[in-house]
């Protein structure tokens, strides 16, 4: 069935601003929305920008602003989607380079901030540091983040306060900070517990809503807040 | 003004990232990738890494060893193997201490499940070998030895696409590399230079790799006439989803997923009774291609179906949370209640850039090439011989990604940085400008497409003269056609287009390589299946192919396989 694609256009060599153009193309419900982005590109106007790699929602290329909503092409299939016409835009609150790409530099300098690795400074045993399976579980569903950025760019706060860490960062920090292996916690919570940090979070919960990794990133941001609260404030 | 680094890292994934750790602080090094490194395809691996740790049940290096020389149908070179096995164990513990979150058993220890041809005492029965994270271990690990990278700064260009490597005087000076985001081209001169630029599954129609996996750094080795090794080794992992190509990981069956046909049939007790589902993925794969010609896929079509409905449902979220998604969103069915429709998928490479188990690339006679390197699913060690284990491949990265970088640390004192001429350069634009300008021409992906078709055709789990002659003269012909391909889009700022038109170069040479070497070989072993060459014969073929460009055109010869510990016997599971 034939399907209309709105797709957000920003070309910096000819444009200065964004703009919308129409392309009409014949699809299939189970097609995901990368490959009519595709088909679209292949067929009708190669010119149209955008990231893509693995294609079934593992690496984090292809996070875009679909139908009003932030989420990867490769996840979303045109059957989840009842209008005729479908609208792609870039992530909002990034700078965009061209149509659908945007800078991704400030948010992955953010996310180095929170030091993304194990501070541990006893040398390792021979074999594995021993962990329960309970203190591993704690991280089971935090781990499944892929930094595509789509909380990030869909929370309302980042939108207001650039220097705002947003939720992809507080993943990272509670990913570390909830690993029992890990050494420095105070610092990491220490490292959030400003406005700039989670108390910047006011609970809109898209980042949530939006997560094609299902992660409960308000709660998982709460929790940290309420470490902070029992560690630090008390 | 060229970018001057003492080593320089071409891919951002496992193996690229894991030599750069090993360097960071020793050198001047940096990571040149075309994505960025957190996008790098060795985040898709799914099902884990293996190292005989003993952690579930007793085991050893050795078995593991014999298991990578016996999965590769004994065209294994042996000492790498050995390598791989011994190091694996220090490997493992080494990602552990990283930070890998892998999942733990009840003693707190790293938990290990069964993979398809991983066994305990020579072939006797499975064996529980593969350390993991759920079903998504290369993703943790990626994000683990980026996080890394970080901590040691190490520089990357992100969104950078090589285009050639400079020689100069049959040393390697550097590369020219196309900036994505600008449409600038570079010269990078380095004294070092180490290929982790992965598969090329996109020769092929169905594939589980990605976009980016077009093998970019494999077929600049070959043009500038490193011959390449054992490039008809394709694997197909017999579960993709159905059409889709997405990879169900063989852990689904390592946690006790089974196989059945139209009838309902665990088939693979027929095919491989003592490890059945377990088999290697060369035997499995095979095995449903005969379901299906035999018309016992389900009603008749293409695909069987993985049955994940016994598995309770903590398992599957505790084990295999990532693929009961994939199926929820791309079937809309629930794993715990409905079968998967699965077939053959293009997966993995076993063939690539010749190497020694050092990384250190190698020239048609076995002579190492000074400056060049290349780790991973780009280079052909080789380790996997005519097919690679499950969970051998993320082991290969880690492994071989750090041995290269010990190496390349060595050997940095004897090499030097060569001054390269303006001739890269102007070359590289001269090549740019030439796609840019023609008005009229045929499509990339039109090309694309029919080379894809052809492969997949003619080139995947079954193969014959007849076939293979036909994709080649195809392939041929679109490589003459290659020439007159035109671009559409003309401008400079995330041209894809014209990205994709330099990447079909490299599929359309790779492609002819395979096909190359696959009709050349006549017999059949590991996942070189000829139907006019039933059987293994190791007389005649116990021994590597190469296929190398020339100016006449292209040659294939042949170099020995080490053997060390075990001589060559059937493969029977």
């Amino acid at each position: 069935m034939k399907r209309t694609f709105r797709i957000s256009r920003f070309d910096s060599e000819k444009d200065r601003e964004s703009h919308f153009e129409i392309y009409e193309v014949e699809t299939e419900a189970s097609d995901r929305i990368l490959d009519c982005l595709n088909r679209i590109r292949w067929e009708q106007d190669a010119s149209i920008g955008f990231r893509m790699s693995c294609g079934h929602g593992v690496c984090g290329s292809d996070a875009m602003k679909i139908n009003g909503k932030c989420g990867l092409a490769c996840q979303k299939l045109v059957k989840d989607f009842e209008d005729d016409e479908i609208s792609v835009e870039p992530l909002p609150s990034f700078r965009v380079l061209k149509d659908l790409i945007v800078d991704m530099h400030p948010f992955l300098e953010k996310v180095a901030l929170i030091r993304p690795y194990l501070v541990c400074s006893e040398p390792p045993p021979e074999k594995e540091r021993k962990q329960d399976k309970g203190d591993n579980e704690k991280i089971n569903e935090i781990i499944r983040c892929i930094l595509c950025a789509c909380c990030t760019a869909a929370c309302p706060v980042t939108g207001e306060n650039e220097d705002y860490l947003g939720p992809a960062c507080f993943v990272r920090a509670f990913r570390y900070i909830f690993d029992s292996r890990n050494e420095d916690t105070v610092a990491r919570l220490k490292q959030v517990d400003h406005p700039d940090g989670v108390w910047g979070c006011v609970n809109h919960f898209e980042c949530t809503r939006v997560c094609p990794k299902e992660i409960k990133i308000t709660k998982s941001i709460n929790t940290i807040k309420r470490e902070i609260e029992n560690r630090l404030q008390k | 003004m060229p970018f001057k680094h003492d080593v320089i890292i071409i891919g951002s994934g496992l193996a690229g990232l894991r030599a750069a750790i090993e360097l960071a602080g020793e050198v001047d090094v940096a990571l040149i990738s075309k994505v960025y490194p957190t996008r790098s395809h060795s985040g898709a691996a799914q099902g884990g890494i293996a190292a005989a740790l003993g952690n579930e049940e007793t085991d050893s290096w050795e078995w593991h060893m014999y298991d990578t020389v016996k999965g590769g149908d004994f065209l294994t070179d042996q000492e790498a193997a050995e390598v791989l096995a011994k190091d694996a164990i220090r490997a493992v513990y080494e990602l552990e201490h990283m930070g890998v979150p892998f999942n733990r058993t009840d003693q707190g220890t790293i938990a290990q499940r069964a993979f398809g041809g991983h066994t305990a005492d020579f072939g006797k029965r499975p064996v529980k070998r593969a350390c993991h994270a759920a079903d998504r271990t290369g993703r943790v690990i990626l994000d683990t030895l980026y996080g890394m990278s970080l901590k040691k700064g190490i520089k990357v260009y992100e969104e950078f696409h090589m285009l050639d490597l400079i020689m100069e005087n049959e040393r390697l000076a550097g590369l020219t590399a196309y900036e994505i985001a600008t449409g600038d081209v570079h010269v990078f001169q380095c004294k070092a230079l180490l290929m982790a630029t992965g598969g090329f599954g996109k020769v092929f129609e169905t594939t589980s790799n990605c976009y980016a996996n077009t093998g970019d750094g494999v077929y600049l080795a070959y043009k500038a006439g490193v011959p390449l090794e054992d490039m008809e080794f394709v694997q197909f992992h017999p579960t993709g989803i159905h059409r889709l190509g997405v990879l169900i990981s063989e852990a689904a069956r390592g946690e006790g997923g089974i196989l059945r046909n139209r009838d309902g049939e665990p088939f693979m007790e027929r095919y491989a009774p003592t490890l059945k589902d377990l088999a290697p993925r060369d035997m499995v794969s095979r095995a449903i291609s005969e379901e299906i010609r035999r018309g016992r896929g389900i009603n008749g079509q293409d695909f069987v179906h993985l049955d994940l409905i016994h598995l309770t449902e903590e398992r599957i979220q505790e084990k295999l949370s990532d693929i009961s998604s994939f199926v929820r969103i791309y079937l809309g069915i629930e794993s715990n209640k409905d079968m998967i429709p699965v077939a053959p998928t293009c997966h993995y490479m076993m063939g690539g850039i010749p190497t020694n188990t050092d990384g250190q690339v190698l020239d048609e006679e076995s002579e190492w090439i000074p400056g060049l390197y290349a780790a991973g699913e780009c280079a052909c060690v080789s380790l996997h011989g005519a097919n690679r284990l499950g969970c051998n491949s993320l082991l290969d990265l880690v492994v071989f990604g750090r041995r290269t970088g010990k190496r390349i640390a060595q050997d940095i004192e004897e090499l030097d940085l060569t001054e390269t001429s303006t001739g890269p350069l102007e070359e590289a634009y001269a090549r740019i400008e030439k796609l840019k300008k023609r008005q009229k021409g045929e499509k990339v992906s039109v090309l694309r497409a029919e080379m894809q078709e052809y492969m997949t055709k003619y080139c995947s789990v079954f193969r014959d003269e007849d076939g293979l002659d036909k994709a080649l003269r195809k392939v041929e012909e679109l490589l003459g056609r290659y020439d007159d391909v035109m671009i559409q889009h003309k401008g400079r700022i995330f041209n894809t287009e014209l990205i994709e038109a330099i990447e079909l170069e490299s599929l359309l040479h790779l492609a002819q390589a395979i096909l190359r070497s696959a009709e050349s070989r006549k017999e059949s072993r590991g996942a070189h299946y000829r139907e006019d060459y039933q059987e293994r014969d190791d007389a005649n073929w116990l021994k590597h192919s190469l296929v190398k460009k020339t100016d006449k055109g292209v040659r294939i010869f042949s170099k020995p396989v080490t053997i060390t510990r075990f001589e060559p016997k059937p493969r029977v599971y």
